[in-house]
């Protein structure tokens, strides 16, 4: 196994994801499948290639700066019931 | 012939010519989803209703221009304004957006009828429509079977006559494939080309908003509806849309095709490679010049992409948690808690899986090994393409590897449903425009044929398609779903 279960808790918890044990116990055996199939990827001298992050000749897209009506904010807010004088409420952070 | 077995264009006609209404149309359709739907199991959300309600308003307005008065479906991770937008997931199970995504505002523009919304396999994570947290959807052609997916509602609707269009999303094959598997057209545009605004984003540097239709004058004519420059959307261009239309009729003679023998090999069935031979014979006999190329890191393509895709969508997924919209869970006493129960509990296994890795291969010690080394072998995979569009127009390849396979087969072996996807992944990974069209039979079941073109260049796949759909029958077959 490429990954054991100390590294499917550590990176569940950067993902923010509750795992019961045997979904655990299963992303050990799935993740490693899948890390050991794009292992191919190394049969590749990639030392020279520069990594593609834009697929389309785009720079920095700015519109003018001035300013436009948004959407309103009761309706955006409409989505959910958990808030408080125009605040979205959650559980302590502290 | 029924009213529902007509493509867009006839419809318009009949429409135009004052033949019938726009409301005799929703009445039939809603008639053969009546009929269908219980066994295809396409739609998640269905509103005849609403779309007859429309027809009676458009039909008193008159003027049938563009879609005015056509039917349609939208999978469902396009938002629409006051109509669930579900996603497939029990995260999204209620979730009624605010607005209209720019795509469906466009048809709402020109008097499209929104029929309702399709299934797809969650937040568009898969080929086969299985990952669905609502129910399978079946290929109309072969019920045990797959429609394929991510779009396989959008394509077994359009397949089994239940609305005339559909808009899906392609993110690694998401139109293609399920296109090839339901025996009908299916196009993924340039990155780029159609605005992504609204729509829930699975991997943003690889989605993109397309058509599913009967034939390709119908794609042709939706796509002119779509296209175009968004400024909401900053990866959206702002580039001049052609007239898709009039574009199909320059036929295919002196355009000059590759196919890349990497296509016919990646464990391509047997029957598949000699269907699209056969249809690249037919090109040649119609004025086309085909030639064996390379493409030689295709089979880079999927292991980079199942890296790729993750990664974005990790960060894209990271918005559900509980707080705007969506599923809550109400038992955590402290936010963080919060956040990891609602996503424990409300997305899927392969949601899970994917948001897990593509977090690895973004996490500190990993990055370069993995996400690093995966945008360099896309740079790779694209330069592949550069190289054979400087001496050629188009590239042919099967779809698929295989015909659509039996419901539950894969299931268990994530990898050889990903296997899926290796003739369609290459394509969004260098962000350029396909479309699978049907180009043959086996065993009953409809093969696909992939035609690829440079960025920007949709009219010229629209030509050569329309000129093998006019010199063959594959595009009139359709599945015999006993009612």
């Amino acid at each position: 196994m490429v990954l054991n279960i100390k590294e499917v808790e550590h990176v569940a918890g950067l993902a923010r994801l509750t795992l019961k044990p045997e979904e655990k116990k299963e992303m050990v055996a799935r993740l490693s499948s899948i890390l050991n199939y794009v292992d191919k990827l190394n049969e590749l001298d990639t030392d020279k290639v520069e990594p593609l992050t834009h697929i389309l000749p785009v720079n920095n897209v700015f519109r003018e700066d001035k300013t436009e009506p948004g959407m309103d904010r009761e309706l955006l807010m409409s989505s959910t019931d958990m808030k408080e004088d125009g605040q979205y409420k959650v559980p302590k952070i502290m | 012939m029924n009213l529902w077995d007509f493509p867009v264009y006839l419809l318009q006609h009949k429409l135009q010519s004052g033949e019938i209404s726009s409301v005799e149309i929703v009445r039939a359709f809603r008639e053969r989803i009546s009929q269908v739907e219980g066994k295809v199991k396409a739609f998640i959300t269905l509103d005849e209703e609403g779309a007859l309600r429309e027809a009676a308003r458009v039909d008193q307005e008159g003027g049938y221009t563009g879609l005015a008065g056509i039917p349609y479906g939208l999978k469902d991770l396009i938002c629409t304004r006051g109509m669930k937008t579900t996603c497939a997931s029990r995260m999204l199970e209620d979730f009624i957006p605010v607005y209209d995504a720019f795509v469906v505002a466009k048809l709402r523009e020109t008097r499209a009828l929104l029929m309702g919304k399709t299934n797809l396999d969650e937040f568009a994570m898969g080929s086969s429509t299985e990952q669905s947290a609502f129910f399978p959807t079946r290929n109309p052609w072969a019920l045990d079977r797959v429609p394929g997916g991510s779009s396989g509602g959008s394509a077994a609707a359009v397949s089994a006559r239940e609305v005339p269009f559909c808009l899906g999303t392609d993110t690694g094959g998401s139109i293609r494939q399920p296109a090839a598997y339901c025996g009908v057209v299916g196009l993924k545009p340039t990155y780029g080309r159609v605005s992504r605004r609204g729509v829930v984003p699975y991997a943003s540097s690889l989605d993109q908003v397309g058509v599913l239709a009967q034939n390709v004058r119908d794609c042709a004519l939706v796509f002119s509806i779509i296209a175009g420059h968004d400024p909401g959307d900053t990866t959206c261009v702002n580039v001049p849309v052609p007239d898709f239309v009039s574009a199909l009729d320059e036929g295919v003679k002196g355009i000059k095709i590759a196919y890349p023998r990497e296509y016919f090999a990646l464990g391509v069935d047997e029957e598949i490679k000699a269907a699209v031979m056969k249809s690249l014979k037919k090109l040649e006999e119609l004025g086309a010049i085909v030639e064996e190329v390379s493409l030689p890191h295709s089979e880079y393509a999927l292991p980079a992409y199942y890296l790729l895709a993750p990664a974005e969508a990790s960060a894209n997924l990271a918005r559900f948690d509980g707080v705007r919209y969506g599923y809550r869970d109400l038992e955590a006493d402290n936010v963080i808690d919060m956040f990891a129960q609602t996503r424990g509990t409300a997305f899927g296994a392969e949601v899970k899986r994917r948001i897990m890795l593509g977090t690895y291969a973004l996490s500190s010690g990993y990055y370069d090994a993995y996400y690093l080394k995966a945008l360099k072998v896309r740079r790779l995979i694209s330069s592949d393409f550069d190289k054979v569009f400087a001496s050629y127009d188009l590239i042919v390849t099967p779809t698929t590897p295989t015909p659509p396979f039996i419901i539950g087969a894969h299931v268990e072996d994530p990898i050889t449903l990903y296997m899926n996807d290796i003739l369609t992944v290459p394509v969004n990974m260098a962000g350029l425009p396909a479309m699978s069209i049907p180009c043959g039979l086996t065993r009953g079941l409809p093969l696909g044929m992939q035609i690829i073109a440079k960025p920007f260049a949709e009219s010229l796949i629209m030509q050569a398609a329309y000129a093998f759909e006019q010199n063959t029958e594959y595009h009139s077959m359709k599945p015999e779903l006993e009612v």
